[in-house]
């Protein structure tokens, strides 16, 4: 399982030091002409943050850009959920921020398994974002004096985070988004709309173009291009529940893997602490509010296991205020891997709240009577509002519940400095790639990896590619490259619409999420892992012998979009199981009962897992091959993270 | 999804309506001009009503009043000069503002379309004032026309003598069904004015949180103005309080 | 608890749709309106009956993607909420629901309670955004902001573009979307320089689509964020500045 070929793996860093790394690859990387960038199609597929802004950005510059979306809009993409804020190393509070202390928070905070040389790159784009954002329009937070305000977000030490009050990811999605349409209209962009990918098409080794099935038609069709670039986000959907969204998917990065692409880290997922629980056996999705809660919120259990009586007839002393008693100096603002964790050994010693006894308590009591009511309100009213709708409980008067759920996915494709995959000519940008968060992914550095990748770094490092290609056309669309591959996804989906068999796409969805969850989710043991590998392949083939799909492909069928979802989470989940098999350590988000030190904290193992694992499609009945990325750190020294 | 954009076949540009131009050919453009003429009317109204308490000062003060506005600015233009401005000032009001109404009528039944909602609408903010915008100002219009028919030209009115207006009024009133047709009337006015008169600075622009509370009172104020200054009349009538005069 | 649903089912954009009654059995007062019709879809799926078409993405009130009439609310009878963030607990046991796509001329139905919304997008292409080339901006504390017109700005931005005040309005008029984009770029120094340009395009745009207002304010009382018909207001106002400033500049625009 271990062949290692590592000579495929050039991350093509610039040399140089740390700080000059950027500024030496946009001098270095071969430029297109103005005049020559009409010459060139390029594919953007997914319109959130990173996908929006690279197609806008492609299109300011010129360049003939197709975008596609599975959505009705590009304004509707996951990352309007975003809510808390956006870093950047503006220092406007005068507390020592810099660019290096973000980038140095950044790689401890991602527990020491990201790249130095892009998580530096971020930092140092980190200003220009807040730049171009105010310039496109959106509201941030202001002090009186009409200057831009700042909190402290997710444990940082200094407050660097601009937010536009609990919507930030909705503002940031909404200029990207306006800056789309402007394109749009001025034509340098055409968008595809309820269009969705389905298929990479290659040639001669590298990415030609996508195949599309139009959600509402049905259509198959081929789309060609020079260049290709992926930013369809996470795949925490693979949980069933999590906080994404429900189409929210990783076909697209999924289909590229297939291809060739390699698929890096796997299995570092987030799983954010302040989720609100599941409330039955039918829930759909999970609602995620603001890590910023924890700023006022302090979080309990009672100290008495199976404790029945509701939260405000426990006395203060029977409380077990567990943050604050195992981490004293971070106490309620652990980071998000170290919170999740806690509540769920809570959950785990029968010390569970609510009806399913399956959350604990955040309880704002302290802050109300320290700061009153209407501070509470103005910081918190809409979490709060979103809070009762769902709960019907008043967190005013009663503390909120809170669980962990899955959020956010660190692993994605592998790619360069440059965002390159591995197939020539394929990109990935945002979420869709592992590059920026190591094994953990700090808050409100999601924002600020989307618009950094989408508006600065894609564009300009995507000539490097496109310069080879000057005056040749793409392949055209009868090409038998797609010809075959679209001949492919027709054949795929006459298979689910021809099984007829007893359950809903859901149904195995769920039997899915549920193993992924209990074995590779917040904690993970040997023995776990191994039971999960074999039972995800036996409700795969269940799937595709038993499931039913009403309908036909030539009309809006979600059924059918939902199942080739879900046939590509079947793999998708098996290769993050054997990924947090293969990573004998514990690290951020992947936390291995193996690995722990005495009290129980995430015990890394420098020596032999400080790498990027590479996963290499090898065909469904072969296992894939690991390659490994080794991780150099010259400038940050590897440390156990501790927040005690 | 490709799609084909469904523009609604309202042609705004072309032919007769070009040379208005742009703004007063768009649906805020037609609007405001509505908002302007209201606002116009609604002056217009309020000085007819306050011009109408005269009769509670008798035949003279009301007699006196009604000469009076025939010969505003005489011998500067000429005898009824100013009136008859006044006059086309109003059918011009009323024209523009029945004509923007019609025209929007027409386009919001357009991007309606045929297909209604099942269920029962469940509105939270339309009341009957607003709702009844159309109908009333139909209403209203019915009522100016035999308004005028009554106590201007006498054509409704067979005891009817030019210059007797407070006369003229004691001898519509006493019928029960005018008098009770004019109630009714200022009702429906009342409520166009209601609805209008805090509309009308939505249309303008000139809507602002701090003082949109103090725009429902002023439209309620103003439309309770008319209704209790103008019905009084024939309830007054009707009760005997005016005698014929000389 | 048990609900009666009338749904409006339709195969596709140009075949006629009608209404059909479905039974929702031991549905939990805790689930969401959307889990609801997940489980209805689920019972009609092993009962061989197509699933009942419907948009929903993230589920927490802020994409938008969502929209239904319920019962003759557009969301349904809870304010201030999207359909998505609706809860059984609003419903009674033995009610009977009736679910209907929006409705207007330019929101054709795709299929079931699934609506084409592209006229919005097309409003925002016209003119809804401010034209800062991305790499150009100078650096963010340059322009000073006023507070309250931050805060009055984000109060307009915060619109979701669902559609439900179109869905709302008697006139299918979509002045509060249109409104609201507008006062959020008009209202910052930022969107100052195409303040008029973009007020005479999105409202050209707007009007080749949609009715117009009469001032009801139906559509603010459906809004899930609820926004104020003051923006509507401001719009009005812009334009008729716009049309006089354009007018002015002879032809210049």
């Amino acid at each position: 399982m271990t062949t290692e070929h590592t000579h495929i793996l050039d991350a093509k860093i610039p040399d140089g030091p740390l700080e000059d790394k950027w500024t030496k690859r946009k001098f270095d990387v071969k430029l297109v002409n103005p005049s020559n960038r009409r010459k060139y199609d390029i594919i953007v597929v997914g319109t959130g943050l990173a996908g929006a802004g690279s197609a806008a950005a492609l299109g300011e510059l010129g360049y003939n850009v197709k975008a596609f979306t599975y959505n009705d809009s590009s304004r509707r993409a996951h990352s309007i959920a975003a809510q808390g804020g956006i870093n950047a190393t503006k220092n406007y509070p005068n507390d020592n921020d810099s660019v290096f202390r973000l980038f140095y928070d950044t790689v401890k905070g991602g527990d020491y398994r990201s790249r130095e040389a892009n998580v530096y790159r971020l930092a140092e784009v980190s200003d220009a974002i807040i730049d171009q954002t105010v310039a496109q329009g959106a509201p941030y937070g202001r002090e009186y004096g009409g200057m831009l305000d700042n909190r402290s977000f997710g444990g940082a030490q200094v407050s660097r985070t601009f937010y536009a009050r609990g919507q930030t990811g909705q503002q940031l999605l909404l200029t990207a988004y306006q800056a789309l349409a402007r394109q749009v209209g001025l034509g340098t962009v055409e968008l595809f709309t309820r269009t969705e990918m389905v298929e990479l098409v290659m040639k001669d080794g590298r990415a030609v173009g996508i195949v599309t099935r139009d959600l509402v038609t049905g259509e198959i069709e081929s789309h060609s291009a020079h260049a290709v670039v992926l930013a369809t986000g996470g795949y925490s959907n693979a949980y069933f529940l999590s906080t994404n969204a429900m189409n929210c998917n990783g076909t697209a990065v999924w289909r590229a893997h297939r291809k060739g692409a390699l698929f890096a880290n796997p299995s570092f997922t987030q799983i954010h602490p302040t989720c609100i629980p599941a409330s039955d056996e039918h829930q759909s999705k999970l609602t995620l509010m603001s890590e910023s809660l924890r700023n006022d919120g302090r979080i309990w259990v009672s100290k008495t296991p199976n404790d029945d009586r509701a939260a405000n007839d426990i006395p203060e002393d029977e409380r077990d205020y567990y943050l604050e008693r195992q981490y004293p100096a971070f106490g309620n603002l652990v980071p998000r891997d170290v919170a999740s964790r806690a509540a769920m050994r809570m959950v785990e010693d029968d010390k569970g709240v609510g009806p399913l006894k399956n959350g604990v308590y955040l309880d704002f009591a302290d802050a109300i009577s320290r700061l009153g009511r209407q501070v509470i309100e103005d910081r918190y009213g809409n979490l709060f509002e979103m809070y009762e709708r769902i709960t019907d409980e008043n967190p005013y008067e009663v503390p909120m519940r809170i669980y962990p759920a899955p959020h956010y996915t660190m692993g994605g494709l592998w790619v360069d400095y440059n965002l390159e995959t591995t197939i020539p000519g394929l990109f990935a940008s945002g979420e869709a790639n592992f590059s920026d968060h190591g094994a953990n992914r700090l808050g409100a550095s999601a924002l600020m990896q989307g618009v950094a990748d989408g508006y600065f770094v894609l564009p300009a490092t995507i000539s490097g590619y496109l310069a080879n290609w000057l005056n040749v056309a793409p392949v055209p669309t009868d090409d038998e490259a797609f010809v075959e591959t679209e001949q492919a996804v027709q054949d795929q989906i006459e298979k689910l619409l021809s099984i007829n068999g007893t359950h809903s796409v859901d149904y195995f969805h769920r039997r899915l999420g549920k193993i992924m969850i209990a074995k590779c989710g917040m904690s993970r043991d040997r023995e776990g892992l191994e039971w999960a590998l074999e039972e995800i392949p036996k409700i795969k083939a269940e799937f595709w012998s038993d499931v039913k799909i009403l309908g036909t492909n030539e009309s809006l069928n979600q059924s059918l979009e939902r199942a080739g979802r879900v046939v590509d989470f079947f793999e998708l989940a098996e290769l993050m199981v054997r990924d947090a098999l293969q990573r004998e350590e514990s690290c951020g988000g992947h936390y291995r009962v193996e690995h722990q030190t005495e009290d129980g904290e995430a015990k890394r193992d420098d020596d032999n897992f400080a790498y990027v694992s590479a996963w290499e499609w090898r065909g469904e009945d072969s296992p894939p091959t690991l390659h490994k990325e080794e991780l150099e750190f010259e400038y940050v020294a590897l440390t156990q993270r501790s927040y005690k | 999804m490709t799609t084909k954009t469904r523009r609604l076949e309202v042609n705004r540009r072309s032919g007769w309506r070009s040379w208005l131009g742009p703004f007063f050919t768009s649906d805020i453009g037609m609007k405001w001009m509505m908002a302007l003429t209201g606002a116009g009317l609604l002056a217009y109204v309020l000085v007819h009503m306050i011009g109408n308490m005269k009769i509670y000062l008798g035949a003279e003060d009301l007699d006196h009043y009604a000469e009076a506005l025939k010969t505003l600015l005489y011998p500067i233009v000429p005898e009824t000069g100013v009136l008859w401005l006044f006059r086309f000032g109003l059918l011009a009001m009323f024209g523009v503002h029945i004509w923007s109404a019609a025209v929007l009528t027409l386009r919001n039944r357009a991007a309606r379309g045929k297909i209604r909602y099942e269920a029962k609408r469940q509105y939270s903010a339309v009341n009957y004032a607003n709702r009844t915008m159309r109908w009333g100002g139909v209403i209203i219009l019915l009522f100016v026309i035999f308004h005028i028919g009554d106590l201007t030209t006498g054509t409704f009115n067979s005891e009817f003598v030019s210059g007797s207006v407070y006369n003229n009024v004691i001898y519509s009133f006493e019928r029960w069904y005018v008098a009770l047709f004019y109630v009714a009337a200022q009702i429906a006015l009342a409520f166009h004015i209601y609805h209008g008169a805090w509309s009308v600075f939505q249309s303008l622009g000139l809507s602002n949180p701090r003082y949109n509370d103090w725009r429902r009172w002023f439209a309620v104020a103003f439309a309770l103005a008319i209704l209790i200054g103008n019905s009084s009349i024939p309830i007054a009538v009707q009760f005997g309080l005016f005698t014929v005069s000389g | 608890m048990n609900i009666t649903l009338r749904v409006w089912r339709q195969a596709g954009p140009d075949v006629e749709g009608g209404f059909e009654t479905y039974e929702a059995k031991d549905i939990s007062p805790e689930a969401s309106f959307f889990e609801m019709l997940d489980e209805v879809n689920e019972m009609l799926n092993d009962e061989g009956v197509e699933p009942i078409a419907f948009d929903s993405d993230c589920r927490e009130g802020i994409c938008g993607t969502c929209g239904v009439m319920v019962d003759g609310h557009p969301h349904g009878p809870q304010s201030a909420t999207a359909s998505c963030q609706l809860h059984m607990r609003k419903f009674s046991d033995g009610d009977t629901i009736t679910i209907e796509p929006w409705r207007a001329v330019a929101f054709p139905v795709l299929r079931d309670l699934i609506v084409d919304r592209q006229p919005f997008d097309e409003i925002i292409q016209a003119g809804g955004f401010i034209s800062a080339n991305i790499g150009a901006a100078p650096d963010s504390n340059i322009i000073l902001v006023p507070k309250p017109a931050a805060e009055s700005s984000m109060d307009a931005a915060s619109c979701i573009g669902c559609a439900a005040c179109v869905a709302a309005c008697p006139n299918s008029a979509a002045n509060l979307f249109t409104g609201a984009k507008i006062a959020h770029l008009n209202l910052l120094p930022q969107g100052s320089p195409e303040r008029y340009h973009r007020t005479v395009a999105m409202v050209e745009t707007m009007e080749s689509f949609f009715g117009s207002c009469t001032n009801f304010g139906e559509c603010e009382m459906a809004c899930p964020k609820s926004i104020s018909i003051d923006v509507i207001a401001w719009m009005n106002r812009d334009y008729v500045a716009a049309q006089w400033k354009n007018f002015r500049k002879q032809g210049q625009q």
